[in-house]
């Protein structure tokens, strides 16, 4: 009978757990809930030839009871083994090690033990406050700056681009595909102290303003925690506009239409209608920013000084260079720990759990 | 100047837009440009005087055509191991209803929401205790981790929004497991998985913070040019940056053409 048949394939399939037949398998059980659901009708049509590819006609019939019933309760679980053994093996098994790290004593001559010495976290954190208030505070910065200057571009692409959107939108990611390393050492010429910022900056006289407020010194802006703030809010933009511009792309344009002739005026369209609709890609868009701006060092390390240290350059310094594995550790910890809570009380607050 | 006034606030939006994406493309105009420079000393942050020296001789400088090539090497085999087995992973979470999906959902969005230099830290940590040599492997294992979740929330998008329909419909006109697989489901989630895929090589090619803990002493092109940053940056690099931006527009050109051309027809 074609049913045992299948079954006999099916069972064949299921001993060949390569990846590949893993999809085809998928497809399988994807047909098998198709007949299932079809099945009124199915039996209802007389029985037809399968098709030019299929060995013989195959009658349709009510689906097998058992063992393919079980099977199909475990495709989904197949599908997933092999990407989760990956991430638990090496993203979750990794974090759990670094937790005993964090509190291992010892030396790279002797070995570390486990001492359970959270001492190291105390010290870590004591040492390390000023990298760790302003790693927060810059990366805090580079999101709101991206916030501004990336919600008029997402605008743009999504309701006054018209024909030109496609354009526009490899524009925006098209700068990407440059090395990011290359692109911030180019910021480095833009801010350098003969460059045409400082050069503008100080034709305006703005350069004593920004000193005054303390984000750059002197006659220079590389080395200065603008510097650092730009190159932050350049790298991350692009993290900032996509999923703006995806959730300004859902509104309907209609209601624009709807709001004027409610005779809202556009400063009160966008604050009432546009805005609020588009805060799925603000919280997504300022996590998709902070998060990863917090724990960069590039941007520090390239575009500042020891003055601009982030908390990044610290755990690389520590576990690279002077080779300090617990406190790297506890720092990396303290830092996920910040951002965890960070995240999960902003999430709560903007009242968009459903994101994730 | 009232007419004036009046269409600056009209587009104020556009003015504003478009003045975001001149400070996104300004890098890439400056590396453009000093890739036709001759500097005078080990850096290459102030304009001298135009050559064409360093497009005539890309590879000139040491190590730096082999760390491209061992870039490329990783970014494809990484872009193959994540879109294979975040394609499974997507298909999985899009079309079943089974217990500890909403783990598995976490398990998936943790990697994104987590600093790299801390993923970077903890890899780094285990494979040291674990006495693994590092290099290629280390490298590979780590980049597929890092892009799989960016892989499984292309495809999953894809496949969510896909009409189960469709399938059914091709099975009632009685096309096999197989066939409805290839030319129905496949083909529908094609762009995602081909956005997955994008993007995981993108991310490979270019991560630095994550290959910084886990390379040893391999050196990927990203931390060629860290290295340079603080040795004196060789012309060619701008050369490098320049070619893979017009490399990345024209493929993005072209998939536009095929894509409006098939359109049409």
């Amino acid at each position: 009978m074609s049913v045992s048949r299948r079954a006999a394939r099916a069972g064949l399939r299921s001993r060949a757990a390569t990846k590949e037949r893993a999809v085809t398998r998928e497809a399988r059980a994807l047909e098998r809930a198709g007949t299932e659901r079809g099945e009124g009708t199915a039996t209802a049509t007389p029985e037809a030839p399968q098709d030019a590819a299929g060995p013989e006609p195959e009658p349709v019939q009510k689906p097998p009871l058992f063992r393919p019933a079980v099977r199909k309760r475990l495709v989904p679980y197949w599908l997933l083994l092999p990407g989760i053994l990956w991430l638990l093996i090496f993203f979750a098994a990794p974090l759990i090690y670094q937790a005993s790290t964090s509190v291992q004593t010892g030396s790279l001559e002797e070995g570390f033990k486990v001492t359970w010495h959270f001492q190291t976290y105390w010290d870590a954190l004591s040492a390390y406050y000023p990298q760790f208030l302003r790693s927060v505070l810059y990366a805090a910065t580079a999101t709101v700056m991206c916030l501004v200057l990336g919600y008029p571009l997402a605008y743009l692409i999504a309701f006054r681009a018209g024909r030109w959107r496609n354009l526009v939108m490899i524009l925006v990611i098209a700068p990407f595909f440059t090395s990011f390393l290359i692109r911030t050492l180019a910021w480095k010429t833009i801010l350098s102290d003969s460059g045409p910022v400082v050069g503008a900056l100080n034709s305006l006289h703005l350069l004593d303003v920004t000193s005054y407020l303390g984000i750059t010194e002197g006659q220079r802006v590389l080395a200065t925690p603008l510097a650092v703030v730009c190159g932050l809010t350049y790298n991350f933009l692009p993290f900032m506009i996509l999923p703006l511009y995806t959730s300004l792309e859902r509104i309907d344009p209609k209601l624009h239409e709807a709001a004027g002739d409610l005779y809202a005026r556009p400063v009160t369209t966008f604050r009432k209608v546009t805005f609020p609709l588009s805060m799925p890609g603000v919280v997504a868009g300022t996590l998709l920013t902070f998060i990863p701006a917090t724990g960069d060092y590039i941007n520090a390390e390239l575009l500042g000084s020891a003055d601009q240290k982030m908390v990044g350059n610290v755990i690389q310094s520590q576990f690279l260079r002077v080779l300090d594995y617990p406190t790297a550790a506890a720092l990396s910890f303290i830092l996920m720990a910040a951002i965890l809570t960070m995240v999960t009380v902003y999430i709560r607050k903007s009242g968009t759990e459903d994101l994730v | 100047m009232t007419a004036l006034t009046r269409w600056i606030r009209r587009n104020l939006v556009v003015i504003a837009g478009f003045g975001t994406l001149a400070y996104l493309i300004l890098p890439n105009v400056v590396v453009l440009v000093f890739s036709f420079n001759k500097p005078n000393g080990r850096f290459n942050y102030e304009w001298q005087r135009f050559s064409t020296d360093a497009w005539t001789d890309p590879c000139g400088v040491a190590d730096l055509c082999g760390s491209l090539s061992l870039s490329l090497k990783i970014a494809v085999w990484a872009t193959i191991g994540a879109t294979l087995l975040g394609t499974m992973i997507a298909f999985a979470l899009a079309r079943y209803r089974f217990r500890a999906r909403s783990s598995v959902n976490s398990l998936i969005f943790l990697p994104m929401a987590m600093p790299e230099v801390v993923m970077a830290a903890s890899l780094a940590t285990l494979f040291l205790n674990m006495g693994v040599d590092f290099g290629f492997w280390t490298i590979l294992i780590a980049h597929i981790m890092f892009c799989l979740s960016f892989v499984v929330t292309a495809v999953k998008a894809r496949v969510m929004s896909m009409d189960p329909r469709l399938e059914q419909a091709a099975q009632d006109l009685y096309a096999s497991p197989a066939q409805t697989f290839l030319r129905v489901t496949l083909p529908i989630a094609a762009p995602g998985i081909a956005a997955g895929a994008l993007l995981s090589f993108a991310l490979s090619f270019d991560d630095f913070i994550i290959t910084n803990f886990n390379a040893g002493s391999t050196v990927t092109f990203p931390m060629f040019v860290w290295g340079s940053a603080q040795r004196g940056t060789p012309v060619q690099i701008n050369v490098i940056g320049t070619a893979m931006f017009a490399v990345a527009v024209l493929c993005v050109l072209a998939g536009q053409l095929a894509g409006a051309r098939r359109k049409r027809s």
